[in-house]
Protein backbone atom coordinates (compact mmCIF):
# COMPACT_ATOMS: atom_id res chain seq x y z
CA UNK A 1 0.00 0.00 0.00
CA UNK A 2 1.47 3.31 -1.04
CA UNK A 3 1.55 6.36 1.18
CA UNK A 4 -0.94 8.13 -1.07
CA UNK A 5 -3.46 5.35 -0.68
CA UNK A 6 -2.92 5.23 3.08
CA UNK A 7 -3.61 8.98 3.36
CA UNK A 8 -6.75 8.59 1.24
CA UNK A 9 -8.15 5.79 3.39
CA UNK A 10 -7.38 7.60 6.65
CA UNK A 11 -9.09 10.78 5.38
CA UNK A 12 -12.05 8.78 4.02
CA UNK A 13 -12.45 7.05 7.39
CA UNK A 14 -12.39 10.43 9.14
CA UNK A 15 -15.04 11.80 6.75
CA UNK A 16 -17.35 8.83 7.26
CA UNK A 17 -16.88 8.71 11.04
CA UNK A 18 -17.56 12.46 11.25
CA UNK A 19 -20.67 12.06 9.08
CA UNK A 20 -22.01 9.31 11.37
CA UNK A 21 -21.38 11.57 14.38
CA UNK A 22 -23.19 14.48 12.65
CA UNK A 23 -26.39 12.46 12.28
CA UNK A 24 -26.31 10.72 15.67
CA UNK A 25 -25.13 13.35 18.17
CA UNK A 26 -27.70 14.55 20.69
CA UNK A 27 -26.44 18.12 20.80
CA UNK A 28 -26.72 20.03 17.47
CA UNK A 29 -23.59 22.05 18.36
CA UNK A 30 -21.57 18.82 18.41
CA UNK A 31 -23.14 17.89 15.05
CA UNK A 32 -21.99 21.20 13.57
CA UNK A 33 -18.45 20.71 14.91
CA UNK A 34 -18.26 17.19 13.46
CA UNK A 35 -19.52 18.58 10.15
CA UNK A 36 -16.56 20.98 10.21
CA UNK A 37 -14.26 17.96 10.73
CA UNK A 38 -15.88 16.24 7.75
CA UNK A 39 -15.27 19.31 5.60
CA UNK A 40 -11.61 19.51 6.64
CA UNK A 41 -11.00 15.83 5.87
CA UNK A 42 -12.72 16.00 2.48
CA UNK A 43 -10.69 19.08 1.63
CA UNK A 44 -7.66 16.81 2.12
CA UNK A 45 -9.20 14.25 -0.22
CA UNK A 46 -9.73 16.98 -2.84
CA UNK A 47 -6.06 17.90 -2.49
CA UNK A 48 -5.19 14.28 -3.34
CA UNK A 49 -7.39 14.61 -6.45
CA UNK A 50 -5.39 17.71 -7.48
CA UNK A 51 -8.26 20.15 -6.94
CA UNK A 52 -6.18 22.50 -4.81
CA UNK A 53 -8.24 25.64 -5.37
CA UNK A 54 -11.52 23.96 -4.44
CA UNK A 55 -9.91 22.36 -1.37
CA UNK A 56 -8.98 25.81 -0.08
CA UNK A 57 -12.38 27.23 -1.05
CA UNK A 58 -14.08 24.43 0.86
CA UNK A 59 -12.20 25.36 4.03
CA UNK A 60 -12.57 29.12 3.56
CA UNK A 61 -16.19 29.26 2.41
CA UNK A 62 -17.69 26.27 4.19
CA UNK A 63 -15.80 26.17 7.46
CA UNK A 64 -15.14 29.88 7.53
CA UNK A 65 -18.56 31.19 6.55
CA UNK A 66 -21.35 28.62 6.28
CA UNK A 67 -20.50 26.57 9.38
CA UNK A 68 -19.85 29.69 11.44
CA UNK A 69 -23.31 30.86 10.38
CA UNK A 70 -24.74 27.48 11.45
CA UNK A 71 -23.05 27.70 14.86
CA UNK A 72 -24.15 31.32 15.22
CA UNK A 73 -27.81 30.40 14.62
CA UNK A 74 -27.54 27.34 16.88
CA UNK A 75 -26.22 29.42 19.75
CA UNK A 76 -28.86 32.10 19.18
CA UNK A 77 -31.84 29.74 19.31
CA UNK A 78 -32.96 28.26 22.60
CA UNK A 79 -33.71 24.71 21.47
CA UNK A 80 -35.37 22.04 23.57
CA UNK A 81 -33.38 18.99 22.47
CA UNK A 82 -35.47 16.43 24.36
CA UNK A 83 -38.59 17.12 22.27
CA UNK A 84 -36.60 17.03 19.06
CA UNK A 85 -35.00 13.71 19.98
CA UNK A 86 -38.29 11.92 20.58
CA UNK A 87 -38.69 9.07 18.08
CA UNK A 88 -34.95 8.90 17.41
CA UNK A 89 -34.57 5.33 18.71
CA UNK A 90 -37.74 4.24 16.95
CA UNK A 91 -36.54 5.54 13.59
CA UNK A 92 -32.91 4.41 13.99
CA UNK A 93 -33.38 0.84 12.61
CA UNK A 94 -35.29 2.17 9.62
CA UNK A 95 -32.57 4.72 8.96
CA UNK A 96 -29.79 2.13 9.21
CA UNK A 97 -31.62 -0.30 6.89
CA UNK A 98 -32.25 2.51 4.40
CA UNK A 99 -28.62 3.64 4.50
CA UNK A 100 -27.25 0.12 4.03
CA UNK A 101 -29.65 -0.65 1.18
CA UNK A 102 -28.89 2.62 -0.56
CA UNK A 103 -25.12 2.36 -0.10
CA UNK A 104 -25.17 -1.27 -1.34
CA UNK A 105 -27.11 -0.34 -4.47
CA UNK A 106 -24.86 2.61 -5.24
CA UNK A 107 -21.67 0.60 -4.61
CA UNK A 108 -22.91 -2.13 -6.96
CA UNK A 109 -22.99 0.48 -9.70
CA UNK A 110 -19.93 2.59 -8.92
CA UNK A 111 -17.79 -0.26 -7.57
CA UNK A 112 -14.44 -1.46 -8.98
CA UNK A 113 -16.15 -3.51 -11.72
CA UNK A 114 -17.33 -0.41 -13.55
CA UNK A 115 -14.99 2.34 -12.36
CA UNK A 116 -11.85 0.44 -11.32
CA UNK A 117 -8.30 1.26 -12.38
CA UNK A 118 -8.65 -1.04 -15.41
CA UNK A 119 -11.54 1.02 -16.77
CA UNK A 120 -10.26 4.44 -15.73
CA UNK A 121 -6.48 4.53 -15.44
CA UNK A 122 -5.12 6.99 -12.91
CA UNK A 123 -3.97 10.12 -14.78
CA UNK A 124 -0.36 11.23 -14.67
CA UNK A 125 0.49 13.76 -11.97
CA UNK A 126 0.92 17.35 -13.06
CA UNK A 127 4.33 19.00 -12.96
CA UNK A 128 5.35 20.96 -9.86
CA UNK A 129 4.79 24.32 -11.58
CA UNK A 130 1.21 23.46 -12.59
CA UNK A 131 -1.35 25.87 -11.16
CA UNK A 132 -4.85 24.53 -10.60
CA UNK A 133 -6.13 28.03 -9.79
CA UNK A 134 -4.81 29.40 -13.10
CA UNK A 135 -6.37 26.51 -15.01
CA UNK A 136 -9.73 27.03 -13.33
CA UNK A 137 -9.62 30.81 -13.70
CA UNK A 138 -8.81 30.63 -17.41
CA UNK A 139 -12.07 28.76 -18.12
CA UNK A 140 -14.18 30.42 -15.40
CA UNK A 141 -13.76 33.92 -16.84
CA UNK A 142 -14.12 32.89 -20.49
CA UNK A 143 -16.23 29.79 -21.17
CA UNK A 144 -18.27 30.03 -17.97
CA UNK A 145 -18.61 33.82 -17.88
CA UNK A 146 -22.42 33.93 -17.81
CA UNK A 147 -22.85 31.17 -15.20
CA UNK A 148 -20.24 33.01 -13.11
CA UNK A 149 -22.25 36.24 -13.29
CA UNK A 150 -25.46 34.38 -12.46
CA UNK A 151 -23.71 32.89 -9.42
CA UNK A 152 -22.79 36.41 -8.32
CA UNK A 153 -26.43 37.52 -8.68
CA UNK A 154 -27.59 34.47 -6.70
CA UNK A 155 -25.26 35.44 -3.85
CA UNK A 156 -26.57 39.03 -3.96
CA UNK A 157 -30.16 37.77 -3.83
CA UNK A 158 -29.24 35.52 -0.90
CA UNK A 159 -27.74 38.47 1.00
CA UNK A 160 -30.81 40.64 0.41
CA UNK A 161 -33.21 37.80 1.24
CA UNK A 162 -31.41 36.90 4.46
CA UNK A 163 -31.36 40.53 5.63
CA UNK A 164 -34.96 41.13 4.54
CA UNK A 165 -36.21 38.04 6.34
CA UNK A 166 -34.48 38.59 9.65
CA UNK A 167 -34.68 42.38 10.02
CA UNK A 168 -37.42 43.64 12.30
CA UNK A 169 -38.44 46.92 13.89
CA UNK A 170 -38.54 46.46 17.62
CA UNK A 171 -41.07 48.55 19.47
CA UNK A 172 -40.20 47.41 22.98
CA UNK A 173 -36.81 49.08 23.22
CA UNK A 174 -36.14 52.65 24.34
CA UNK A 175 -34.48 53.56 21.07
CA UNK A 176 -33.88 57.23 20.21
CA UNK A 177 -33.49 58.22 16.57
CA UNK A 178 -30.08 59.95 16.29
CA UNK A 179 -31.14 62.05 13.30
CA UNK A 180 -33.93 63.59 15.36
CA UNK A 181 -31.48 64.32 18.16
CA UNK A 182 -29.11 66.08 15.78
CA UNK A 183 -31.67 68.39 14.13
CA UNK A 184 -32.84 69.86 17.46
CA UNK A 185 -32.43 73.63 17.50
CA UNK A 186 -31.53 75.87 20.39
CA UNK A 187 -34.59 77.41 21.94
CA UNK A 188 -38.07 76.04 21.56
CA UNK A 189 -37.07 72.46 20.76
CA UNK A 190 -35.03 72.08 23.93
CA UNK A 191 -37.03 73.72 26.67
CA UNK A 192 -40.70 74.29 27.10
CA UNK A 193 -41.97 77.07 29.35
CA UNK A 194 -44.89 75.97 31.44
CA UNK A 195 -46.95 78.54 33.29
CA UNK A 196 -48.53 77.13 36.39
CA UNK A 197 -50.12 78.51 39.49
CA UNK A 198 -47.94 79.14 42.50
CA UNK A 199 -48.28 76.70 45.31
CA UNK A 200 -50.49 77.95 48.06
CA UNK A 201 -48.88 77.82 51.46
CA UNK B 1 -2.85 4.31 -6.98
CA UNK B 2 -6.28 5.46 -5.84
CA UNK B 3 -8.97 4.21 -8.21
CA UNK B 4 -11.93 6.27 -9.36
CA UNK B 5 -14.21 3.73 -7.70
CA UNK B 6 -12.67 4.54 -4.29
CA UNK B 7 -13.80 8.16 -4.56
CA UNK B 8 -17.23 7.13 -5.85
CA UNK B 9 -17.76 4.58 -3.06
CA UNK B 10 -16.80 7.22 -0.50
CA UNK B 11 -19.35 9.57 -2.04
CA UNK B 12 -22.02 6.86 -2.11
CA UNK B 13 -21.54 5.91 1.57
CA UNK B 14 -21.49 9.59 2.61
CA UNK B 15 -24.73 10.18 0.70
CA UNK B 16 -26.36 7.12 2.31
CA UNK B 17 -25.34 8.30 5.80
CA UNK B 18 -26.87 11.71 5.19
CA UNK B 19 -30.11 10.16 3.88
CA UNK B 20 -30.25 8.07 7.07
CA UNK B 21 -29.62 11.28 9.02
CA UNK B 22 -32.66 12.90 7.42
CA UNK B 23 -34.70 9.84 8.41
CA UNK B 24 -33.70 9.72 12.07
CA UNK B 25 -33.50 13.48 12.72
CA UNK B 26 -36.72 14.38 10.97
CA UNK B 27 -37.90 16.72 13.74
CA UNK B 28 -34.87 18.95 14.01
CA UNK B 29 -34.72 21.39 11.10
CA UNK B 30 -31.17 22.51 11.77
CA UNK B 31 -29.79 18.94 11.65
CA UNK B 32 -31.79 18.40 8.46
CA UNK B 33 -29.98 21.38 6.93
CA UNK B 34 -26.65 19.89 8.01
CA UNK B 35 -27.58 16.57 6.37
CA UNK B 36 -28.30 18.44 3.13
CA UNK B 37 -24.83 20.00 3.37
CA UNK B 38 -23.37 16.50 3.79
CA UNK B 39 -25.25 15.32 0.68
CA UNK B 40 -23.86 18.21 -1.33
CA UNK B 41 -20.39 17.31 -0.08
CA UNK B 42 -20.87 13.72 -1.29
CA UNK B 43 -21.91 14.95 -4.72
CA UNK B 44 -18.98 17.36 -4.84
CA UNK B 45 -16.53 14.54 -4.07
CA UNK B 46 -17.89 12.68 -7.12
CA UNK B 47 -17.50 15.77 -9.30
CA UNK B 48 -13.92 16.36 -8.19
CA UNK B 49 -13.02 12.68 -8.71
CA UNK B 50 -14.45 12.59 -12.23
CA UNK B 51 -12.77 15.90 -13.04
CA UNK B 52 -9.44 14.40 -11.95
CA UNK B 53 -9.79 11.11 -13.79
CA UNK B 54 -11.21 12.53 -17.04
CA UNK B 55 -8.73 15.46 -17.02
CA UNK B 56 -11.56 17.94 -17.52
CA UNK B 57 -11.87 21.16 -15.51
CA UNK B 58 -15.62 21.38 -16.15
CA UNK B 59 -16.24 19.17 -13.10
CA UNK B 60 -14.33 21.54 -10.85
CA UNK B 61 -16.15 24.57 -12.26
CA UNK B 62 -19.40 22.79 -11.45
CA UNK B 63 -18.27 22.19 -7.86
CA UNK B 64 -17.51 25.91 -7.66
CA UNK B 65 -21.10 26.74 -8.63
CA UNK B 66 -22.53 24.10 -6.29
CA UNK B 67 -20.56 25.68 -3.43
CA UNK B 68 -22.00 29.09 -4.36
CA UNK B 69 -25.57 27.86 -4.46
CA UNK B 70 -25.09 25.83 -1.26
CA UNK B 71 -23.83 28.92 0.56
CA UNK B 72 -26.87 30.89 -0.62
CA UNK B 73 -29.16 28.02 0.39
CA UNK B 74 -27.65 27.81 3.88
CA UNK B 75 -27.92 31.57 4.39
CA UNK B 76 -31.58 31.77 3.33
CA UNK B 77 -32.48 28.50 5.09
CA UNK B 78 -31.03 29.71 8.38
CA UNK B 79 -32.74 33.09 7.99
CA UNK B 80 -36.09 31.33 7.52
CA UNK B 81 -35.27 29.18 10.56
CA UNK B 82 -34.61 32.27 12.70
CA UNK B 83 -37.90 33.88 11.61
CA UNK B 84 -39.72 30.60 12.29
CA UNK B 85 -38.22 30.33 15.75
CA UNK B 86 -39.26 33.91 16.55
CA UNK B 87 -42.90 33.22 15.75
CA UNK B 88 -43.26 29.62 16.98
CA UNK B 89 -40.56 29.41 19.70
CA UNK B 90 -39.63 25.98 18.31
CA UNK B 91 -37.83 24.41 15.36
CA UNK B 92 -39.75 21.14 15.51
CA UNK B 93 -41.03 20.15 12.07
CA UNK B 94 -44.27 18.90 13.63
CA UNK B 95 -45.11 22.38 14.93
CA UNK B 96 -45.22 23.72 11.38
CA UNK B 97 -48.81 22.76 10.73
CA UNK B 98 -50.37 26.19 10.18
CA UNK B 99 -51.24 25.36 6.58
CA UNK B 100 -53.18 22.17 7.29
CA UNK B 101 -56.70 22.20 5.91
Amino acid sequence: MTLEKLIFYVLAAVVLAAAVMVVTRRNPVHSALFLILAFFASSGIWLLAEAEFLAIVLVLVYVGAVMVLFLFVLMMLDIDIAVLRAGFIKLLPLGIVMAIAMAAELILIVGPDNFGLEKYAAPARHAADYSNTEELGSVLYTVYMYPFEIAAVILLVAIIAAIGLTMRRRTDTKFIDPSKQVVIKKGDDRIRMVSMDAEKG
Amino acid sequence: MIALSDYLILGAILFAISVAGIFINRKNVIVLLMCVELMLLAVNINFVAFSHFLQDTAGQVFVFFILTVAAAEAAIGLAILVVLFRSKRSINVEDMDALKG
